[in-house]
């Protein structure tokens, strides 16, 4: 479904200068998205979805307001702006509200593989039907998804900011389950091409044999070995915080710990839109150009991200990971790369005494907002590691456990990849040796 | 819209299907929320699509598309099929579906006051009387309020002649008082966390709510709680309000009896259950007092599973779960009856907008009223009252919980001696609820609406009713969520 933005654009400006409008935004996505699911060692959910949206924000003496569509002819056109202008003049005033941002330069990136772009259904069944025989051939049963996504935006305002974006996505991720064990793989990348289903299956496959008749072992702190979808899903929980409107609203556990030591001195974490394991578009909501933060540097906390209303309050330029307006969140780092270290998890587990291997955490949710202590359960691999070895599979526990205590427990780190789970959005993030994390409750499997 | 619902049908059926469902949709929303004396979020959408959804070759193709014209329906149609095509290259079985009768009808859902007729600057004059409220002591840092409404037409065809046209509108409203100080954060909701109360209702449901009036109070204790008590750790009797138990229906029931989680067809996400199918009448799932239904008509209520027909064609109907603590029933499609030995879908297949595939997902699973006075409910010796959640987590076969809640008391002899901050319950789901002992009756039950139910890859996003009543259990684990 081919649309012309600026022709769109054109439409959005033209009828909102008939309302006697000047200040416009326009933001027209495109979206291909399919997605092969099998369970049970047989596909049984396969779809695939075209769907284009037009979302209008008006802005009118400090008023801002937004009418989204996905019609785009020029009766809902015309249509969708008359609404967001409306709503608009209905709203209150904010005297701190900005006009539009100003036309920007964008670094490029290139985040587009034509060959995702063109999957076909038969070419993810072919790579899931290889995936499950060699699920099957351990004598167990597959479940995942296989996803190609190709999705294209861009934001355009009466100021004069064009910016575009486009990237495909592909993503696979496999269960493996036998009698009383699972063991779980997932990857993620812009290219189809550069990810290896089938040698995700044989992994999730080793991981079930593996972990088969778990042992209860008792709740208490042990010493951890997280794979980096652990830590990625635990540790991406916090970045919602490094914002500056979250620190004004008192949500954000970083009030009044900006420029202090809250994780050990082996944790760097920067905020890199341009990382080469990264994806996501070079710019915000208005079209700010995203800037490179470095959020924690040697365990201090450095930056923040500033959307530009917040950084106008502050007197300091915004880095451009404001959302789209209006909202109440104002801004969050997306593009978050945590420095790794040399050791990999094989070393990892030569130098553990006694310890847990964690594969996965799941159902992870704030227990306390400013100690930013985490619950969750460990989940389709978890392991006892004795002498240095993995010795046996053990039943799932549920942690309770702050961040700022973990990452300043933290022993080994092993190289950053891209990471990719369930719980948050994909990260380039390490595995991690951490001691003594908290394992609250035994479940019974 | 019936003219494209048929037109897709038509597309897709010249396709040579087994079996085709189509379903049209056009949705209105609008949202509207304030922070701290300002407008936050003031928006409205509109979103019209179709999804096809085969069986051919045996195997499930689904294709959606916003594009409506007729070269735009057709390509859809056509990959639908052709999806359904390249499953043959991973097929077990052929799917086969329960009998279903043909229906050809309309409903609309109750609603007293269209809420897209009440103008948005009258919404942010509601919303602004009550940040006034939460305002009120300077202690508080971020008031927040919000409102919002959706309208969404369906027109559902199918190749056994089913034409079914439904509009269902929902209304929600809510708001939340947070207090930053001395290194800790609190936060009080109202009437509950997470947006509030969403109920299948117009702009009636605003009005019912009553919302200024309870800001002071929601304020007052958001501020208290920086000088209340930590919740201790230990073995104790439990109270729980309303609206922390349709969660923990939500959790430990609702998904449990998910039939497709059984069979495991969502073991790679949302995971599987422990009520296995030897389970079921055989289960001790709860005390003897504890009634559950999943029930989708509309005399359960107004809630946000209450439909007159599912997203298979299927009519909404009641289905006991739990009756007198034993495990009675699951959740079914047309496609999983025939797993727990039915004839009949019990209609629970419900989808995300016209660009999702249905799933199995609760309607409104609740807790049937109990026979206790609310001051017999509250009548333990010593026990530890919790209102409104504050976090949830769960295993992934629904074992293991741990719920946290925004506020406690500490209760002897059904009176509030202290008030405690931090709480937090867990345990395992069929011990929990074998513990209940009280449940308070009909004139304390709310049939609360979760908006934000999520399974299903790629995810969708359900909302789902929950009655419930206080309740009391006998010999919780509580403050484990600060333990070690």
């Amino acid at each position: 479904m081919p649309v012309d933005a600026a022709a769109v654009h054109d439409q959005v400006v033209r009828a909102a200068r008939g309302q006697g409008v000047d200040e416009v935004e326009a933001i027209l996505a495109t979206s291909n998205q399919a997605l092969t699911r099998f369970a049970n060692n047989a596909i049984h959910q396969n779809v695939a979805e075209l769907s284009s949206t037009l979302s209008v924000r008006a802005r009118i003496d400090g008023r801002t307001a937004r009418a989204s569509t996905n019609r785009l002819d020029s009766d809902a056109i015309r249509d969708v702006v008359e609404q967001a202008i409306a709503i608009t003049r209905l709203t209150e005033p904010d005297e701190e509200s900005l006009p539009l941002a100003e036309p920007a330069e964008y670094r490029k990136v290139d985040r587009w593989s034509e060959a995702t772009a063109q999957v076909t259904p038969h070419e993810r069944a072919r790579a899931v039907a290889e995936a499950i025989a060699a699920v099957e051939s351990a004598g167990q049963t597959a479940a995942g998804i296989y996803s190609t996504d190709a999705n294209e935006f861009t934001l355009l305002n009466s100021r004069g900011i064009h910016a575009h974006y486009r990237e495909t996505m592909a993503r696979f991720s496999i269960t493996a389950m036998a009698d009383g064990s699972s063991g779980w793989a997932k990857t993620s990348a812009c290219d189809h091409r550069g990810m290896n289903p089938l040698e995700l299956a044989l992994s999730a496959a080793r991981k079930t044999t593996q972990s088969a008749a778990p042992r209860e072992l008792p709740a208490g702190r042990y010493t951890v070995i997280l794979e980096p979808a652990a830590v990625l899903d635990l540790a991406g929980q916090m970045f919602g915080d490094f914002s500056a409107t979250a620190i004004r609203d008192g949500r954000s556990f970083l009030n009044d710990r900006i420029g202090k030591q809250i994780f050990g001195e082996n944790i760097t974490i920067h905020d890199d839109a341009w990382h080469p394991l990264q994806a996501g578009a070079p710019f915000d909501g208005e079209g700010v150009p995203r800037q490179r933060l470095t959020l924690v540097e040697s365990g201090v906390v450095r930056e923040i991200a500033y959307c530009r209303q917040a950084a106008a309050k502050a007197g300091v330029a915004a880095t451009g990971h404001g959302f789209p307006l209006p909202n109440e969140y104002g801004e969050a780092p997306a593009n978050i790369v945590i420095a790794g270290g040399d050791s990999s998890v094989e070393q990892m587990l030569a130098s553990t005494e006694r310890g847990i291997l964690v594969t996965r955490l799941w159902y992870i949710r704030e227990v306390d907002p400013y100690e930013k202590i985490f619950t969750g359960m460990t989940r389709d691999g978890t392991f006892l590691v004795e002498g240095g070895q993995v010795t046996a599979g053990v039943r799932n526990f549920r942690f309770n456990q702050g961040l700022m205590e973990m990452l300043s427990n933290v022993e080994a780190l092993s190289p950053a990849v891209r990471a990719s789970g369930e719980e948050t959005f994909d990260m380039v993030v390490p595995a991690m040796k951490i001691r003594g994390f908290n394992f609250t409750e035994v479940t019974r499997f | 819209m019936k003219d494209l619902a048929l037109r897709a049908l038509d597309a897709v059926t010249r396709g040579g299907v087994t079996y085709a469902d189509v379903r049209a949709i056009d949705t209105r929303e609008r949202e509207v929320s304030t922070k701290n004396g300002k407008a936050g979020n003031v928006s409205s959408s509109e979103s019209q699509g179709i999804g096809i959804r085969v069986l051919a070759f045996g195997c499930w193709g689904f294709a959606a598309t916003s594009d409506v014209s007729k070269e735009g329906i057709e390509a859809a149609a056509a990959l639908a099929v052709e999806i359904a095509r390249a499953g043959t290259t991973a097929k077990k079985h052929d799917v086969v579906l329960a009998p279903e009768e043909k229906y050809e009808a309309t409903w609309v859902s109750p609603c007293v006051i269209d809420p897209f007729t009440i103008p948005v600057d009258r919404n942010l004059a509601t919303l602004l009387a009550i940040d006034r409220e939460l305002r009120r002591d300077a202690a508080i840092s971020l008031a927040e309020a919000s409102i919002s409404f959706t309208r969404e037409r369906q027109v559902f065809a199918s190749t056994i002649g089913s034409l079914i046209d439904q509009t269902r509108t929902t209304s929600g409203a809510g708001f939340s008082a947070l207090c930053y100080k001395d290194g800790e954060i609190q936060k009080r909701s109202y009437p509950n966390s997470f947006g509030g109360q969403f109920q299948l209702k117009g702009y009636e449901l605003i009005d019912e709510l009553d919302l200024a009036s309870h800001a002071p109070r929601i304020a007052e204790e958001a501020i208290a709680l920086h000088s209340a008590d930590q919740c201790p750790e230990g073995t104790f009797d439990l109270i729980v309000d309303s609206s922390q138990l349709g969660l923990q229906i939500h959790e430990s029931i609702g998904h449990p009896i998910e039939l497709d989680r059984v069979l495991g067809t969502e073991a790679n996400y949302a995971g599987m259950s422990f009520l296995t199918l030897d389970q079921l009448r055989r289960l001790r799932y709860g005390s003897d007092i504890v009634n559950v239904v999943c029930d989708a008509r509309l005399e359960h209520g107004p809630g946000l599973g209450t439909f007159a027909f599912d997203d298979e064609g299927v009519p909404a109907q009641g289905t006991d779960i739990i009756r007198a603590g034993e495990f009675t029933g699951y959740m079914t499609s047309r496609e999983t009856a025939a797993a727990v030995g039915e004839t009949r879908s019990n209609g629970c297949m419900r989808a995300d907008g016209w660009a999702r595939l249905p799933l199995i997902r609760m309607t409104n699973v609740s807790l049937q009223p109990g026979e206790q006075s609310l001051d017999e409910v509250f009548g333990a010796d010593h026990a530890i009252y919790m209102e409104t959640n504050r976090s949830w987590s769960i295993d992934d076969k629904r074992y293991n919980f741990q719920f946290g809640c925004e506020i406690a008391w500490e209760m002897r002899n059904g009176k509030r001696v202290r008030m405690l901050k931090n709480p937090s319950y867990s345990g395992i789901s069929t011990e929990f609820w074998n513990a209940c002992v009280a449940i308070a009756g009909r004139e304390h039950w709310t049939l609360w609406g979760v908006p934000n139910c999520g399974k299903g890859q790629p995810e969708q996003v359900m909302g789902t009713g929950h009655g419930a009543s206080p309740s009391r259990f006998r010999n919780i684990k509580i403050g484990s969520a600060y333990a070690g």
